[in-house]
């Protein structure tokens, strides 16, 4: 379980994220959803130490990372994996050293135990057999999934993405979707996604939070977005043509 | 200033918590690949032309009989020793391999790999800066070795091929009163300038912000810098070491 308390960020004069409080459930797809620049983003980051809070806690399992010393720091980040908006794979390694990098760093592990443990996690995406592909060969869904097993491989107890369905066809995002919230599920983690992608919050989002000019405007589950009244959580759903005939056709 | 500031908190960062000996070690031996190995052909060229340039151009200026002409080799081995051989390699070593620690950084950057490394509990800075600055530090001076070889070379053939020295001329000019101290100082100087370049590259990479234009923008802030930070570095070394001596 992961909670924010009173989280506010500034960048110089500008205000991004003004006195948010949350918790995100274990073993549950939780969804941070806004227009672009609400500071969905930002928060993410505040949460996983890539930005530092001006105010405010974060707390994993009621550990305060947000005022934890480095050495503190290290062993709750050991237990983070992240999804990054383009993947960021690196460049000059292979899928399968990708994939092995946090082992190699962060566990002891025997060698032929890595290379079983990344086997699993690949096939587990559906990427058996691309160990030696470099990124640049992949497609943008092949990297989301190879980021997606990176952050599994060293059993993390929490998982956050950026984005996951940014620049993907909707068949692709749905496997996408589908594939966190079977990992969240079959790994009992704490997941977190980032999203601007309605179609994502009503095929995954089991805790909703909406974010609209850096302050969260309603929270709730995919089961009762429709019905929400704020009028800035409407103008986000209903933005898209298609939502707006489903709302026409349901309310005939 | 602030980025000076900035620059130190920078080594700071990159110096404390490093990881394990086997990993880094394994990234120390990529990087002398990458940045030394690399490097020769380039420095090679350079430092041959600059040492024949060197030849005819002090036996054009050296019209007086009473100098011998053996001064020639002389002039080209000091000014090789003392200056050509770790300044020009450095201007050419910035060009190359500063702009490309600059731009590898910088894609990391807005690539967001530096991020993944930091959600992962490791010290990026560390991790990807500390490789290439020991593995500079290590290269650079041998480059310059190279560099002095070639240019001292370069000086004896251009001397032969337009027939402005003899080899014997040559040979004892540039063993003549050879001041052994000169050798020390270019190789103080070339790990000076290893340190300046490898670290103000990275550091121009590391904070990158922005797309593709700015990766640009550092690589050229990455060349510009160190090539300044090297010449300033190049003036006080010899106001100090020089002097002293």
């Amino acid at each position: 379980m992961i909670r924010i308390e009173n989280i506010s960020k500034s960048f110089g004069d500008k205000v991004i994220l003004s006195n948010i409080s949350g918790e995100f459930k274990r073993g549950m797809t939780n969804m941070i959803i806004g227009a672009s620049g609400t500071g969905k983003s930002v928060l993410l980051k505040c949460m996983v130490g890539l930005f530092e809070p001006d105010e405010g806690y974060v707390y994993y399992n009621d550990r305060d990372f947000t005022h934890a010393d480095r050495s503190k720091r290290i062993v709750i980040r050991r237990e983070i994996g992240m999804l990054f908006q383009g993947g960021a794979l690196f460049d000059s390694i292979n899928v399968e050293e990708n994939v092995k990098f946090p082992l190699d760093q962060l566990s002891d592990m025997p060698e032929d135990e890595k290379l079983d443990r990344i086997n699993i996690v690949l096939e587990r995406v559906d990427l058996a057999g691309v160990n030696k592909k470099m990124p640049s060969e992949l497609s943008g869904g092949m990297k989301k999934r190879v980021g997606i097993a990176r952050a599994i491989v060293n059993n993390s107890k929490y998982l956050f993405c950026d984005e996951p369905n940014s620049g993907l066809d909707p068949i692709t995002s749905i496997r996408i979707d589908n594939l966190i919230q079977e990992i969240t599920e079959e790994y009992n983690i704490t997941t977190i996604v980032v999203s601007h992608d309605m179609n994502s919050v009503m095929e995954i989002g089991e805790y909703v939070m909406f974010m609209y000019e850096g302050r969260k405007i309603w929270e709730g589950s995919k089961n009762n977005i429709m019905e929400a009244v704020e009028e800035e959580l409407n103008d986000f759903i209903f933005a898209n043509k298609m939502m707006q005939i489903v709302k026409e056709k349901s309310s005939l | 200033m602030k980025s000076i500031g900035k620059y130190f908190i920078f080594l700071g960062i990159t110096f404390s918590n490093p990881g394990s000996f086997s990993t880094y070690f394994k990234l120390f031996i990529n990087e002398c690949v990458h940045i030394g190995l690399s490097s020769i052909v380039i420095v090679s060229i350079v430092s041959a032309f600059i040492g024949a340039v060197t030849t005819i151009q002090t036996a054009y200026n050296l019209v007086s009989p009473l100098i011998p002409r053996y001064v020639i080799a002389q002039v080209v081995r000091d000014m090789t020793i003392l200056e050509l051989a770790p300044s020009i390699t450095a201007i050419v070593f910035a060009g190359k391999v500063g702009s490309n620690i600059a731009s590898e950084l910088g894609t990391m950057r807005i690539t967001e790999q530096i991020d993944a490394l930091e959600v992962m509990g490791i010290n990026s800075a560390s991790y990807l800066v500390l490789p290439k600055i020991i593995a500079t530090f290590f290269m650079y001076p041998l480059l310059v070795i190279l560099a002095a070889f070639l240019s001292i070379f370069g000086g004896y053939w251009a001397g032969i091929v337009s027939g402005v020295i003899t080899p014997q001329e040559y040979i004892y000019g540039i063993q003549f009163e050879l001041i052994e101290f000169t050798v020390t100082f270019a190789m103080i100087k070339s790990f000076v300038f290893a340190f300046l370049i490898s670290s103000i590259s990275s550091f121009k990479g590391y904070y990158t912000v922005g797309g593709a234009l700015e990766v640009g923008k550092a690589s050229t802030s990455a060349v510009t810098n160190s090539v300044i930070a090297v010449l300033i570095a190049d003036y006080l070394l010899a106001q100090l070491l020089l002097n002293l001596n």
